[in-house]
């Protein structure tokens, strides 16, 4: 014999779990309407190009020992980090063609990602006008560098002088390969150090 | 109490005591008989001690001429080693053979002219850049060269480091030894490349950071042996061509020899 209080008790619990159940139903289906409402169907936007712009490339030389400024035009978006991957891509692009100058194989893909950051030790960390590039390249392109004392120094040269004509304010650079420290790009250049970019711009006259 | 009684008969004869009186005299007071017999020898020393003191004082204390020290160590580093095998040459062999190889000429032609040499490897063994500079400033040596070579540029290419100069000090910073050196490692660098042009190799010179050098306390240069080319850039010999070598290390004992009697050599040389 069930009591009274419990048949109570179990109408009670069933009115409540059908209204939560159509309750929650009507949830539903006016998130689905709102959901549908607020879909665009406009065609996705175009993604923006980045107009060219003259971009200064410091090329090394391999016969002469020498770092030689050229002129290019290549589209430079606007965030510094991506404007700066975007000048030294094309700059390892000059040197992964066989008439290069500085032959060294792997092109714009061999740089992974560059930072920027403040230099570390500075007054005030929030000055824009000192920052450390760190250039982060990739194994392959380790790897595949030709081995030497002059062509790794004016690999590394190059870039750091390359970031500083482009972004002055990159005043310090430093390396990593794969994302990890390394302690020479092939045997022979330093990576463990920090490069001033104001010890690798070639002046007139004064090459390398 | 009966040798103070001889002690001071002997006193009053003036003339000290014999050898055999002597002999007898316990320690302690010999010393006093010396001081006290003899007022002339006593009178010497004080005048000589005088003498001594003032002259020490009476020093010049201009610096005077450096003259050439007769010690001329040259310490040969061949680069890489063991596990470190260098530039792949195009010839099949590695780095660090052409370098030894150079350095084992370069070291016979230095020696049968009469001068120390000091190598950091004689052998395929790996040796680290703080070991080289060890063998370097342990020698004391009058100058180091580092031997390279690689596949890429042409001629030889010649590189200090590039510390800013600064003055010597008693104790330098192990990374920076170099800096103290730095006018004449670029003085040697000079004396260089006179000799290599002078032989009729292409010659390029250049400073970058050099990890091992800049810990060394003398003139030290990283020489990098690249392939002899023709004007069409065509590769007329490799870097590790015998007659190549040959040519560079008679290039390089010539530039040490000269390097010997410079006079830039001895200045601003460290403590």
């Amino acid at each position: 014999m069930i009591p009274r209080y419990q048949k109570i008790l179990f109408a009670i619990l069933l009115v409540a779990s059908l209204a939560m159940g159509i309750l929650l139903w009507r949830l539903r289906e006016g998130a689905h309407k709102r959901l549908l409402a607020g879909q665009s169907t406009a065609p996705t936007a175009a993604p923006v190009v980045a107009p060219a712009e003259q971009a200064t490339l410091i090329a090394a030389n391999d016969l002469d020992n020498s770092l030689v400024p050229q002129v290019h035009s290549l589209p430079l978006p606007a965030d510094p980090e991506a404007r700066a991957r975007a000048v030294l891509g094309k700059l390892l692009d000059l040197y992964a063609v066989p008439e290069s100058t500085h032959p060294v194989p792997g092109g714009a893909a061999s740089v992974s990602q560059v930072f920027l950051m403040p230099v570390s030790g500075a007054k005030n960390r929030q000055d824009p006008s000192h920052q450390m590039a760190i250039v982060n390249l990739t194994g392959s392109f380790a790897a595949g560098h030709p081995s030497g004392l002059e062509t790794e120094s004016l690999t590394v040269l190059s870039i750091c002088a390359t970031l500083r004509a482009n972004l002055p304010t990159v005043t310090q650079v430093r390396f990593l390969v794969d994302g990890q420290p390394r302690p020479s790009l092939a045997g022979h250049a330093d990576l463990t150090r920090t490069y001033l970019t104001d010890d690798t711009v070639p002046t007139e006259g004064n090459k390398q | 109490m009966r040798w103070s009684k001889r002690f001071r008969a002997a006193v009053l004869k003036g003339h000290g005591f014999d050898r055999a009186e002597k002999r007898r005299v316990p320690h302690p007071f010999r010393r006093k008989e010396w001081d006290t017999t003899n007022p002339h020898r006593t009178f010497a020393i004080v005048v000589l001690t005088t003498v001594l003191s003032l002259s020490l004082f009476a020093q010049n204390p201009t610096p005077q001429t450096p003259t050439p020290s007769p010690r001329f160590v040259v310490v040969l580093d061949a680069a890489h080693g063991g596990d470190d095998t260098g530039a792949h040459l195009a010839s099949g062999g590695f780095e660090k053979a052409a370098d030894l190889a150079l350095s084992v000429r370069l070291r016979s032609l230095l020696t049968a002219r009469g001068i120390q040499v000091v190598t950091t490897r004689e052998a395929d063994a790996s040796i680290d850049a703080d070991r080289r500079a060890g063998i370097a400033n342990h020698a004391n040596a009058a100058l180091c060269l580092s031997l390279h070579a690689t596949e890429s540029g042409s001629g030889v290419h010649l590189f200090a480091s590039s510390l800013a100069p600064a003055a010597p000090t008693r104790f330098m910073a192990w990374k920076t030894a170099q800096a103290a050196s730095i006018t004449r490692t670029l003085a040697l660098a000079g004396a260089v490349n006179s000799a290599l042009t002078q032989a009729g190799l292409n010659v390029t010179l250049g400073r970058i950071p050099l990890p091992g050098i800049e810990s060394m306390t003398c003139p030290a240069l990283a020489i990098e042996v690249a392939p002899q080319r023709d004007p069409e850039h065509n590769i007329t010999a490799e870097p590790d061509n015998p007659d190549y070598q040959a040519s560079v290390a008679t290039a390089l004992a010539a530039a040490v020899l000269e390097w010997r009697t410079d006079p830039q050599r001895m200045e601003s040389r460290q403590p």
